[in-house]
């Protein structure tokens, strides 16, 4: 076996080790009396209701939005649109919220435009509406994107045919198109509805009070504010075996789940010329383009406008470079760890071990089930008394984004990783080329883009990361995210627009150089 | 006047500037050779209304069928790959050269079962694509030819995947259902050898243009070097 497999197997033992030692911590610890189970009922049936609901509206949007795309393969902005589908995903969740909050909050875009219409309404967007509303603005851009490929898989040949056997819109919606939908739509489905379920950023700061709480919101509560490290834990064991659940459903609903490069262009097709046909997908399109733009738009005007108000210039200058530093550190210990567990499963399928490559698999995703905060928590119960918390929070925070983060790190190399083997392998052992050789010669050229794609996307993702950073954040250690988050909550909203501009400009420019400076140019 | 005239039709792909003047009679079947890249398929895709040409005419039977939508056209085409869609079974993908909703009467579920005879797969209905060889599948996509009752019938190098016994005798249920049926046929191939088994007459295609047609013999054996470089001897 190679030593980076070796290496993957220790790390992904110790991972799990980690995480049952975190539990037995938590459970042994002092609690508040014993669990209150209405209070765990009422929040684990909020949950489910909004992750649901969220679900289901996302996909209603979606699909249409998904076909329309489909049908029209060619249209001045298409790329653009399919790129700022790709933005919820990479964009901090804070800065989206935001976003969010500027179109349909009390003083946001929808008020002014009631206002101007003489209509003295404000809306309300702390509660569950809010939070179904951030949850669709993340989740269906996501859907599109994961619903899209479908299409781009079906051949050239197979539209010809509708053509010639004169298929109209409904025939190749009845005949192909649902077909196709249905073998996708529920493992899309799972993973948008996984992704509400443990949400924590939208429901804390959207959610309103005690009636809309989630259960990574009630874990956080219980162990930041209330001490109750045992109620922390069981919600934290009901959210995992809840996510164990799903996780097995999408296992078996689906496994062509890769986030990958953005999907090809779809193959030219014959059907929806017709005026009406070209006016609904004209219509849904720039109903979603709306949707998905003008939170942005949003955040852009009223940032640009707060910049004013922002912050002092030093105390920005320190969150941002605490921000990048944080980012960087966590996507790259992501990227490498992911890097070695990946490899460790391709070995094991390579060598026949089925189950082996599945439990790899999984112990990579456990930052999908098991509650960060939860992870958090018990590194500093651990940690509390042997080392100075102060001092080493850093460090608390990059290793707690990338196992957040691992998952979605996994998601681009596995694949890649599969791909290669089955290209090179047998190539290289005909010609006797393994370890350091083969890497430098064969593997790194063909998987520096999918590299460059994880690392770029762990490091956003860990510099927005506001689990982490409201665990083991303090006064000295504020990045952008918390820095947004306290202005947030202290209704000092134009410094926060500003705040949330230079976050998400931040992000992106971070995202983008990652992924030109280190995946280079394009392949061919 | 030939049955199909094909004069003065233009496009463009890539760089490649292409233009075809060609004449078919009734009832022939004429085998389209040349290397690869020549713009064999791309003259099929013309023809089926699969790609529009920037000038010229396509005429069957006297009409100019240019400005119609592909189901409208007097023609079929069967494709190398992909004629069968994977999640139907056999009947459901024959059914749809009747009824492209496929809402089937019984007496249509009649014909479906009639035709998939006529390749010798009866019983095979209920059959998914994926169960099926290469050479079954293919069948079933004629079977869906006979049922659209088209007049022309184009093969887009429709047997190049399979191996030679099998592809002999995928011609010899084209020959039968054509001499049957009264069809005229359009062969794409890059084997010589089945135009010589099967064709009446061969046109020769290098670099979007027709170089030569004629009876298969002749054309196999003209000295014209592009066709000499192509056939290596």
């Amino acid at each position: 076996m190679p030593l980076l497999a070796r290496i993957g197997l220790v790390l992904a033992a110790a991972l799990a080790a980690a995480t049952i030692l975190v539990f037995v911590l938590l459970l042994g610890a002092g609690g508040a009396g014993a669990p209150q189970w209405d209070y765990i009922g009422r929040v684990l049936a909020f949950t489910f209701q909004q992750a649901l609901l969220s679900t289901l509206l996302a996909l209603l949007g979606a699909m249409p939005m998904t076909r329309a795309l489909a049908r029209r393969a060619v249209f001045p902005g298409r790329s653009l649109l399919l790129r700022l589908c790709a933005l919820p995903l990479v964009m901090p969740t804070i800065v989206g919220i935001f976003g969010v909050v500027a179109v349909y909050g009390g003083n946001g875009y929808l008020a002014a435009a009631a206002n101007a219409l003489g209509a003295g309404w404000r809306p309300g967007i702390y509660g569950l509406t809010g939070i179904l509303i951030a949850h669709v603005f993340f989740n269906l851009p996501l859907a599109i994107r994961l619903l899209l490929p479908a299409y781009a898989a079906i051949p050239a040949e197979t539209w010809r045919l509708t053509a010639q056997l004169g298929m109209g819109g409904g025939d190749i919606f009845r005949v192909i198109e649902w077909p196709l939908l249905r073998q996708r739509l529920p493992s899309v489905a799972l993973v948008v509805f996984m992704l509400c379920f443990s949400t924590f950023a939208v429901a804390l700061t959207l959610g309103g009070g005690p009636r809309a709480t989630t259960l990574e919101v009630a874990i956080y509560q219980a162990l930041r504010f209330d001490f109750d490290l045992q109620l922390g834990a069981v919600l934290a064991l009901i959210q995992a075996a809840c996510c164990a659940a799903g996780a097995w459903a999408v296992w078996h609903l689906g496994r062509d789940m890769a986030l990958g490069q953005t999907a090809r262009l779809v193959a030219p097709r014959f059907d929806g010329q017709r005026r009406g046909a070209r006016l609904a997908d004209a219509a849904v399109i720039l109903l979603g383009t709306l949707f998905v733009a003008l939170p942005l738009l949003a955040l852009v005007q009223k940032g640009l406008a707060g910049l004013p108000a922002a912050a002092a210039p030093a105390s920005l200058m320190r969150a941002a470079l605490v921000s990048l530093g944080l980012g960087l550190g966590g996507g790259l210990l992501a990227t490498a760890i992911g890097y070695a567990l990946a490899t460790a499963r391709q070995a094991a399928r390579d060598a026949g071990h089925r189950q082996r490559a599945l439990v790899l698999a999984l112990i990579g995703r456990l930052g999908l089930f098991v509650s960060p905060m939860v992870i958090g928590t018990g590194i500093f119960l651990a940690a509390s008394g042997q080392v100075d918390l102060y001092r080493f929070a850093a460090l608390g925070v990059i290793g707690l984004s990338a196992v957040m983060a691992l998952p979605f790190v996994l998601s681009v190399l596995e694949p890649a990783l599969a791909d290669s083997a089955a290209r090179h392998d047998r190539l290289c052992r005909a010609l006797g080329i393994h370890g350091w050789h083969r890497f430098r010669a064969v593997d790194w050229p063909t998987l520096r883009k999918p590299i460059a794609t994880a690392l770029a996307l762990s490091s956003v993702l860990a510099m927005g990361d506001l689990g982490a950073i409201a665990l083991f954040g303090h006064k000295d250690m504020v990045n952008l995210t918390l820095l947004l988050y306290h202005q947030l909550g202290a209704y000092r909203l134009d410094g926060a627009a500003a705040t949330a501009l230079i976050l998400l400009v931040l992000a992106l420019l971070f995202y983008w150089s990652i992924e030109r400076w280190v995946g280079g140019r394009e392949l061919h | 006047m030939s049955y199909i005239e094909i004069s003065g039709l233009a496009f463009t792909y890539e760089d490649m500037e292409m233009r075809f003047d060609l004449a078919v009679e009734q009832g022939e079947l004429l085998a389209i050779i040349g290397p690869s890249g020549a713009g064999k398929s791309t003259l099929l895709a013309l023809i089926g209304g699969f790609e529009q040409a920037l000038a010229g005419a396509i005429r069957i039977g006297g009409d100019d069928i240019s400005a119609l939508p592909p189901a409208a056209r007097p023609v079929t085409t069967l494709f190398q790959d992909h004629n069968l869609f994977a999640h139907l079974g056999v009947a459901q993908n024959v059914g749809l050269g009747l009824h492209p909703g496929l809402r089937l009467s019984k007496a249509d579920r009649d014909q479906v079962a009639w035709a998939l005879g006529e390749v010798g797969l009866t019983g095979f209905e209920d059959r998914l694509p994926g169960q099926l060889s290469g050479g079954e599948r293919q069948r079933v996509a004629i079977a869906r030819c006979i049922l659209r009752k088209r007049p022309v019938l184009m093969l887009d190098e429709a047997f190049a995947a399979l191996g030679p016994a099998l592809r002999r005798e995928m011609l010899e249920l084209v020959l039968a259902i054509k001499a049957r049926e009264n069809l005229t046929v359009l062969m794409v191939t890059h084997d010589p050898e089945d135009a010589r088994f099967a064709a009446d007459r061969t046109a020769f295609i290098a670099d979007g243009h027709v170089v030569l047609s004629g009876p298969t013999a002749d054309v196999l054996s003209s000295p014209d070097p592009a066709i000499r470089a192509y056939l290596g001897s």
